[in-house]
């Protein structure tokens, strides 16, 4: 268990920094040059060359992405070109706040899903089970802003019971501090794009549940636990259901990736000042640094989400062999 | 082609199947003739009787889904979104599975150092981000609709690759691989003769749930406002409503396009679950 512990820990390693390298030299090789909004392309080019001096730009590439990693090491995410603070000070809360939106909704939606799924395959065949599947495949399909788009037009406009977007009332909290995650504001705004992402990330481990649950139900020793005599609630939760949650627990990395990933719409439609609405609000204002940095904790956290699901898929089956 | 009709024949043996067949065949339709039988321009701005703009008018018997805030006609651009959903979509989900495909077979069939560094490769794509790191392409190299097929493939081959592979590390063990190979077949012969018609169900199941995907993600980039400025799209469409601030004093704005989405990509997913029963009919409910 140790060795196989070091060892993912080892292959996460390599996949942050070759994702470091990959995004330092994305941002440096694709067309476009992203430090025109900083150094105006009409200075002479005496005054260019000593701006770029400054920011080191006329070094040598590779020491450049020596100095990036070094500096990356001390958190050290650069200057925003905006509000010439540090980046890691937009990022911290912003880092809170997709947090506390995005795992809360995930853990709702893969508990409900795994129940429900279970239960639509254990009553199997009825009317009521074939609408859910479609309605359910419907829900999947439909792109979730557009979800959150019509969530904000009946709730928050027609019937007016939440508000349309944002962290808490604003002008409540002039500076961001965590005392506002403390208030009942907070939740009322945090109800709607909670429900809308639970509602939407609940239909694939509810239809991928049913369709494990349907080829289990089958099984000998499901048939074996019913003759013994075991309740049918017995049967379904102890048995049929327990054996039916590791495809869905093979599936949780990736899926958590797509979510924090994801969040980036959700955050947009709600104004929610996570870290997808920051580097989309980088991008349009060609805060470049701001967009680095967002892109890479968003980058983090799909590594870190895949390296816990890895060490529990290896807790919740016991005939994966460490090695 | 051939694999194509074989496809399709297998997915009209199911009742779902058939459903989403004709669904898909008539969205199809649509895409191709959407710009043709396009009542009006969809760029183009109405103006009433009385010259002035006709903004945010209803649904009518003259504009089927009513107009936007710049009077221009939604049910044309309606008409014209389908092509783009298609064309992204399709050349996204050919080849995310190409390349997925091609990894796959390789990594599962060699084994050893070959697989470890080909996994390793697929391990780091399945750390970027999804949309964000698309978003950042777009932003870096320019919004067209080629940058976006381009930066949506590269980011979806991977998880096709690690299906496409552990089928392949079953498949290498069977005795007709053995078999191949006592007839002096090479490796090449065998990993593409032999073993890579096997996995092609497989290889079919994650072009339909590709598809699915790339026709959200299109419509996603579309919204945020990444998408080509030169091409309508019902992402686009979206993104007008979201921008224009006032998409609540007009539904007919938002639904539509939401709906569209939803009716084909429904389809595209029971498209695939149809076959995905009939190659494994353990799948099969009751």
């Amino acid at each position: 268990m140790g060795r196989f512990v070091l060892r993912r820990l080892l292959h996460m390693a390599i996949t942050f920094f070759a994702m470091i390298t990959l995004m330092f030299f994305l941002f440096r090789m694709l067309p476009g040059d992203p430090t025109a909004t900083v150094i105006s392309p009409a200075l002479d080019a005496d005054a260019r060359a000593a701006m770029q001096a400054r920011f080191g730009l006329d070094r040598p590439l590779i020491e450049q992405y020596f100095v990036y990693l070094a500096s990356l090491a001390r958190l050290d995410f650069g200057l925003s070109f905006r509000t010439s603070r540090p980046v890691w000070e937009l990022i911290e809360l912003r880092l809170v706040n997709t947090l506390l939106l995005i795992l809360p909704s995930m853990i709702a939606a893969y508990v409900i899903g795994a129940i429900g799924g279970a239960l639509m395959a254990w009553y199997r065949g009825g009317r009521a089970e074939g609408s859910l599947v479609l309605a359910a495949t419907a829900l999947q399909s439909a792109p979730v802003f557009w979800l959150g788009m019509l969530a904000i037009l009946v709730f928050s406009i027609w019937l007016d019971w939440f508000p349309t977007g944002h962290i808490v009332t604003p002008g409540r909290f002039p500076e961001p501090s965590w005392r506002m995650y403390l208030t009942l504001d907070f939740l009322h705004h945090l109800a709607l794009p909670f429900l809308v992402n639970t509602l939407y990330n609940l239909c694939f481990p509810l239809l991928l549940m049913r369709s494990t649950m349907l080829s289990t139900i089958g099984e000998d020793y499901v048939e074996l636990a019913r003759m013994k005599g075991l309740r049918e609630r017995q049967v379904l939760y102890g048995h049929a259901m327990r054996n039916s949650l590791l495809p869905l627990a093979t599936t949780l990395p990736m899926i958590l990736g797509w979510s924090v990933a994801g969040s980036v719409v959700i955050e947009t439609v709600f104004s929610w000042p996570g870290l997808g609405l920051l580097m989309i609000e980088g991008i349009t204002r060609s805060d470049y640094p701001v967009v680095q940095g967002a892109f890479l904790l968003i980058a983090v956290l799909t590594i870190l989400g895949t390296f816990v699901a890895d060490l529990l898929y290896g807790l919740l089956d016991p005939r994966i062999v460490y090695r | 082609m051939r694999v194509l009709r074989y496809f399709v024949a297998a997915v009209w043996a199911v009742p779902s199947g058939r459903v989403a067949l004709v669904v898909l065949a008539l969205f199809l339709g649509l895409a191709v003739l959407g710009p043709w039988i396009a009542p009006f321009d969809p760029m183009a701005r109405t103006y009433g009787a009385d010259g002035r703009l006709v903004r945010l008018a209803g649904p009518s018997a003259e504009h089927w889904l009513g107009t936007t805030l710049m009077g221009r006609d939604i049910a044309s651009q309606m008409l014209y979104g389908a092509r783009p959903a298609f064309l992204v979509g399709g050349m996204t989900a050919v080849g995310t599975v190409l390349i997925g495909l091609n990894i796959g077979l390789v990594a599962g069939y060699f084994g050893g150092r070959v697989d470890a560094v080909l996994m390793r490769i697929t391990d780091i794509f399945l750390g970027l981000p999804f949309l964000p790191f698309i978003i950042v392409v777009l932003a870096m190299s320019g919004r067209s609709i080629w940058t976006i097929i381009f930066a949506m493939t590269i980011v979806m081959w991977r998880s096709t690759a690690r299906v496409i592979r552990a089928q392949v590390l079953s498949l290498r063990e069977m005795p007709f691989v053995a078999a191949a190979r006592t007839t002096g077949a090479g490796d090449w012969a065998i990993l593409y003769r032999e073993i890579a018609p096997n996995v092609l169900p497989l290889a079919l199941v994650s072009t339909a749930f590709a598809l699915a995907w790339a026709i959200i993600t299109e419509a996603s980039i579309g919204f945020l406002g990444f998408g080509d400025p030169n091409v309508i799209s019902w992402g686009s469409i979206l993104y007008d409503a979201y921008a224009s601030q006032v998409m609540y004093r007009a539904p007919w704005w938002v639904v539509p396009p939401g709906i569209a989405i939803m009716v084909l990509v429904s389809a595209v997913y029971f498209m695939g679950r149809a076959y995905e029963q009939v190659i494994n009919p353990r799948l099969r409910a009751i």
